[in-house]
């Protein structure tokens, strides 16, 4: 593993850091409430009078966000917790009608586990996850409508969040930022949070510390909230770890305290100290009963489970042949990954990596379009690569057909057959073009046979271009060879 | 005062059923009974027009023959019930003119079954208090009177306006809650018949939470039947409360009248200690020998943790009620007072909005619970009301049923000054009552007689977690041989 | 345990309520009986005795996940003291 040090005349210092990632769950109705979690609606409509925090109303919790969470669970490797149970957080806030949050506190629905992440420099690393507890989300002020005035909107209210808890395991940037992509990657395969960091639908906080190198004391830590990037994430860490370090080499304080990061310096700034505003008052939620799951449910949910990148990437390695860094980026999305599989599905499955890893992403990055929108399917890019693999056609000239599939949407056979690109391997065709080539440039011949060996790329080129690329270019040399002596 | 007041919910129910008499014509003696007694302060909003408007509904189905089970009968509510459209306070400043837009679950059965509302009742405010003096708009006044006094006595709290109205005939029958006794202690200080059902019996959508795993809503009527028919209505499973309990509803009135012989009742040491009021001793007494002759057993048993069940109530209730109260912050509905700031409208509203006792109890709520304090004083609390619970499962081992007084005293006077000036000795109320909220159980109290100054007092039968059958065959064994004449 | 007028203002500012000044000490007096009241609870030996969370037995029941409730923004902002375009309003949120 690159080794991430900060460095200074005075010393080296290493980074402690832990996240605190809420991922917005995947459901129809909200944690406590049946009103629709769907986006973008005018504000107050998908709200309940228990959303709205209205006197006498009741928190009933949808059985779909716990078994999003135990899914979620089981994808990191994590134990499930058969009891947990639901706490009160008390805070005053504007976009918390109850005046508390429903959360787990004490016992949450997951414990324990650990996610791999892969480096840059090919190597891994193992983040251990601490916990995972569900709970409800805030509502949204908007405070742009007028200069005095505040605006709440609790459509968002309710919404179910899982909180997923690192161990205090990451040593730099690089990790954490590998981890998020890990982690979203994974939360996606499993369909549990849609893990669009910059919609808001997974948000980061850090806990972030430094310490010598070396050492294995625990310092005060600053949490950076809310940091919707994993590119922020990254910046944070490093700005905020710097700031520590010099912090203690100039033999300040540095307080446990509440910091925001500042996407336009790229570092964090104070917020608030931790003080007794943060006593929360935890206390067990009398209005739900302790969660009980059996063995047969949490098995029911095993079941569900997806093979995972993990699992798909080593898989890729092992019977496909891919190189590790071709199937970590095929595997990083669900449905890459899915459209990687049935690309290659009876074809040659490296070829078809390469061809996904370098044309096909080209082509989707210039057009600025998702996977899904590709005008070329999945069944067409492996009808393509059979087509050379089978010798039907050249690899210059399927660039070519890929254009024009990228252009129509049509099947590369298709094009092939109109346009007629078929590779010619009739040796006795190919053998005529090669002799009229070789008629018609005696001086060029007279020169190769003279020791100009580089010219026989030239006789290539000009069989290839008299047979308008369709030659097989393996039969081409060999009889250029032959016939040039 | 009309004679039709006077009637039972049964008795009505069968004039009615028997047109006898019509629901407007029953309706309308309610009302003007109502009207006539405003000096009790029993209701804090009246609706004769909704009332009235129902009565024709309800004498509509009557002659086509689909009438309801209470089809027809006049109902005071307890403010604490959100009703759809007509303005729930909580007897609190703080929800001035709240007026929900929903219905609570237990109203909206009763609505099903054909009840007319007359209006809001009285109470303590969110229902902290046992004397209805916490109320911001002023106390019920109970119909009672001591020989030789005329003196305005207490009704009781919580449900106060409740017990005043029902004793003075103001409705035929009328919601309440209990959270620490505040169904049946203002029952008995008004000669009433009160039950708080077993935990999860009756589903708490729509009731404005005071302390959540406490909670429990009942009826407050003339006699034990009228309880058992309205509880049969009130109960049963809801989607919209995860306490609420799957348990099956059994008929209660099939309950009543029933042999108890060989019953076995227990009688807890525990609750007689030295200086108990000897008015309340002698009628407790007196209801052990009536259950005696009738052939039960008297069985003495021991709740060797009653002594810390107020202890214990006043760390739990008050912790679940400051966080259930962080919701009235001036933002959505209800009272607020300005501010330049959000948090200037949370200090203005909720300081100028709750009552003295409210802000007490949300103050030693929010100190249990905060950092450094939680497992001193929550925790403990919670250990020691599961003592409280096995004491009770043990005595049931031995015992079916469990009587006891249900309060210390009988009414007192309003204002009296040991109470309101040491909130303590007001609390020491609720010292036979809470216990039984703690563990979660069922329990009715009944007039049982007279105190010396000729005040009613009240006889707790406390049951088995969801055994209301066995616990309204007691008390209707015990209503029978007590002939309590009622006003 | 004793409370100090500190803490008293602490919980006060904790639950938003305001204590005047005058009256801080009858609240911490009133405070510290019924604490000292409440203490009474430490003769009980609860050493092993397990928390009471719930006095139901019952298992925790889940909902469905259904859109069954919403889309009643008139009835939600109905008892709103402020509301304008469909927002609950207050003043200006100080962050």
């Amino acid at each position: 593993m690159a080794e991430f040090v900060i460095e200074t005349p005075k010393g080296k210092w290493e980074i402690v850091c832990g996240l605190e990632i809420h991922c917005q769950i995947i459901s129809k109705s909200k944690i406590y409430s049946g009103a629709s979690t769907e986006f973008g609606a005018d504000p107050n409509v998908n709200v309940s009078f228990v959303d709205a925090g209205m006197p006498g109303m009741l928190p009933v919790l949808n059985q779909k966000c716990v078994r999003q969470a135990v899914k979620t669970g089981i994808g990191l490797n994590a134990k499930i917790n058969k009891y947990s149970n639901f706490s009160r957080k008390n805070y005053f806030y504007a976009d918390l009608p109850q005046g508390y949050q429903i959360t787990q506190f004490e016992y949450p629905i997951v414990g324990e586990g650990k996610v791999i992440v892969d480096l840059a420099d090919g190597s891994t690393r193992e983040i251990g996850i601490e916990r995972i507890h569900i709970e409800q989300d805030a509502g949204k002020s908007i405070h742009d409508l007028s200069p005095t005035k505040s605006y709440i909107d609790l459509n968002r209210a309710g919404v179910g969040l899982m909180e997923i808890v690192t161990k205090p395991d990451f040593r730099s940037p690089e990790e954490a930022g590998a981890f998020l992509k890990k982690l979203r990657s994974i939360v996606r395969y499993l369909g549990t949070c849609d893990g669009n960091m910059d919609e808001g639908s997974m948000r980061c906080d850090a806990s972030i510390s430094v310490r010598p190198l070396g050492s294995s004391e625990l310092r005060a830590r600053a949490e950076v909230k809310n940091v919707n990037s994993v590119k922020f994430v990254m910046q944070a860490i490093e700005s905020e770890a710097k700031r520590q370090v010099e912090l203690y080499e100039n033999g300040e304080d540095m307080p446990q305290q509440t910091r925001h990061f500042d996407p336009a310096t790229g570092g964090t700034k104070f917020l608030r100290l931790k003080e007794f505003s943060d006593d929360y008052r935890y206390f067990p939620e009398p209005d739900l009963a302790p969660l009980v799951l059996s063995d047969e449910y949490i098995q029911s949910v095993r079941d569900e489970i997806p093979e995972l990148p993990d699992e798909k990437k080593e898989r890729f390695v092992k019977e496909l042949g891919l190189t590790t860094y071709d199937a970590i980026v095929i595997c990083e999305n669900k449905e890459t990954a899915a459209f990687f599989e049935k690309a290659a599905a009876g074809h040659d499955a490296k070829k078809v990596a390469n061809w996904l890893m370098g044309d096909f992403f080209a082509m989707l990055n210039e057009k600025k379009i998702e996977l899904k929108d590709s005008p070329v399917s999945a069944e067409n890019l492996g009808a393509l690569v059979e087509l050379i693999s089978s010798n039907v056609i050249n690899g210059k000239t399927a660039k070519d057909v890929f254009a024009l599939m990228v252009k129509t949407g049509e099947n590369p056979e298709k094009i092939v057959e109109e346009k007629g690109l078929k590779q010619v391997t009739d040796t006795s065709e190919i053998e005529k073009i090669v002799d009229d080539v070789i008629a018609s440039s005696p001086a060029n011949v007279a020169a190769y046979q003279g020791g100009k060996q580089g010219l026989f790329g030239w006789f290539v080129g000009q069989v290839m271009k008299a047979s308008k690329g369709k030659a097989n270019p393996v039969v081409v040399n060999e009889l250029l060879k032959k016939k040039l002596g | 005062m009309s004679d039709l007041v006077k009637l039972t919910v049964t008795q009505a129910k069968k004039a009615l059923d028997d047109k006898k008499i019509s629901s407007v014509e029953l309706t309308k003696a309610y009302v003007a009974q109502m009207e006539n007694n405003r000096n009790l302060n029993a209701y804090v909003l009246e609706t004769p027009d909704i009332a009235l408007k129902q009565a024709e509904i309800s004498d509509a189905k009557y002659a086509a023959n689909t009438a309801g089970a209470l089809e027809g009968i006049p109902m005071g509510i307890k403010d604490l019930f959100c009703t759809k459209g007509i303005r729930t306070t909580a007897c609190s400043h703080i929800l001035d003119g709240f007026v929900p837009p929903y219905e609570s679950t237990v109203t909206q059965k009763l609505l099903d079954a054909g009840i007319n509302v007359l209006g809001k009742l009285n109470m303590d405010e969110f229902a902290m208090g046992g004397s209805n003096e916490t109320s911001y708009y002023g106390p019920a006044v109970n119909p009672w009177k001591a020989k030789n006094s005329d003196a305005n006595l207490v009704a009781g709290g919580s449900s106060g306006g409740s017990a005043a109205a029902v004793s003075a005939h103001l409705c035929a029958v009328a919601t309440a809650t209990d959270t620490g006794g505040s169904i049946r202690q203002p029952s008995a200080f008004c000669g009433v018949t009160g039950v708080k059902p077993t935990y999860g019996r009756c589903s708490r959508y729509g009731i404005i939470a005071f302390a959540s795993s406490l909670d429990q809503a009942g009826p407050i009527a003339q006699n034990v039947e009228d309880c058992a028919l309205l509880l049969k209505v009130m109960a049963g499973y809801d989607a919209k409360d995860s306490t609420s309990s799957l348990k099956e509803v059994p008929d209660f009135c099939a309950a009543l009248g029933q042999d108890i012989k060989g019953l076995r009742i227990g009688i807890p040491a525990e609750y007689r200690p030295e200086g108990l009021n000897a008015d309340i001793a002698a009628c407790w007494d007196k209801g052990v020998e009536m259950l005696k002759a009738r052939g039960a057993e008297i069985v003495n048993i021991s709740l060797p943790h009653t002594k810390y069940a107020l202890a214990t109530y006043y760390i739990i209730a008050p912790a679940e009620a400051s966080a259930n109260l962080a919701r009235y912050d001036g933002v959505r509905y209800g009272l607020r007072v300005d501010g330049a700031h959000l948090e200037d409208i949370y200090f203005n509203t909720r300081t100028e909005g709750f009552g003295k006792e409210v802000k007490r109890r949300i103050m030693i709520g929010t100190y249990v619970l905060s950092a450094g304090y939680y497992d001193a004083y929550y925790v403990k609390a919670q250990k020691v009301r599961r003592l409280i619970r096995d004491d009770f499962n043990r005595a049931f081992e031995k015992c079916d049923v469990i009587l006891t007084p249900t309060a210390p005293t009988g009414a007192f006077p309003i204002g009296d000054k040991s109470m309101l000036e040491n909130p303590i000795n007001m609390w020491l109320n609720d010292v036979f009552t809470v216990s039984v909220n703690l563990a979660g159980l069922p329990a009715i109290s009944l007039p049982a007689g007279l105190s010396a100054q000729g005040l009613p007092l009240g006889l707790q039968v406390i049951g088995r977690a969801f055994d209301e059958m066995t616990m309204f065959k007691a008390a209707s064994a015990l209503e029978n041989d007590i002939c309590f004449v009622r006003k | 345990m004793v409370v100090d007028t500190q803490t008293v203002k602490r919980i006060a500012s904790l639950a938003k309520l305001k204590i005047d000044d005058d009256k801080v000490e009858d609240v911490e007096g009133e405070f510290n009986k019924i604490l000292d009241w409440i203490e009474q609870l430490n003769e009980v030996d609860t050493n092993h005795v397990e928390p009471l969370l719930s006095v139901n037995d019952e298992n925790l029941r889940l909902r469905e996940d259904k859109v069954s409730d919403g889309n009643q923004r008139d009835a939600v902002l109905a008892n709103a003291p402020m509301s304008s375009y469909g927002y609950f309003v207050v003043p200006k949120v100080v962050e």
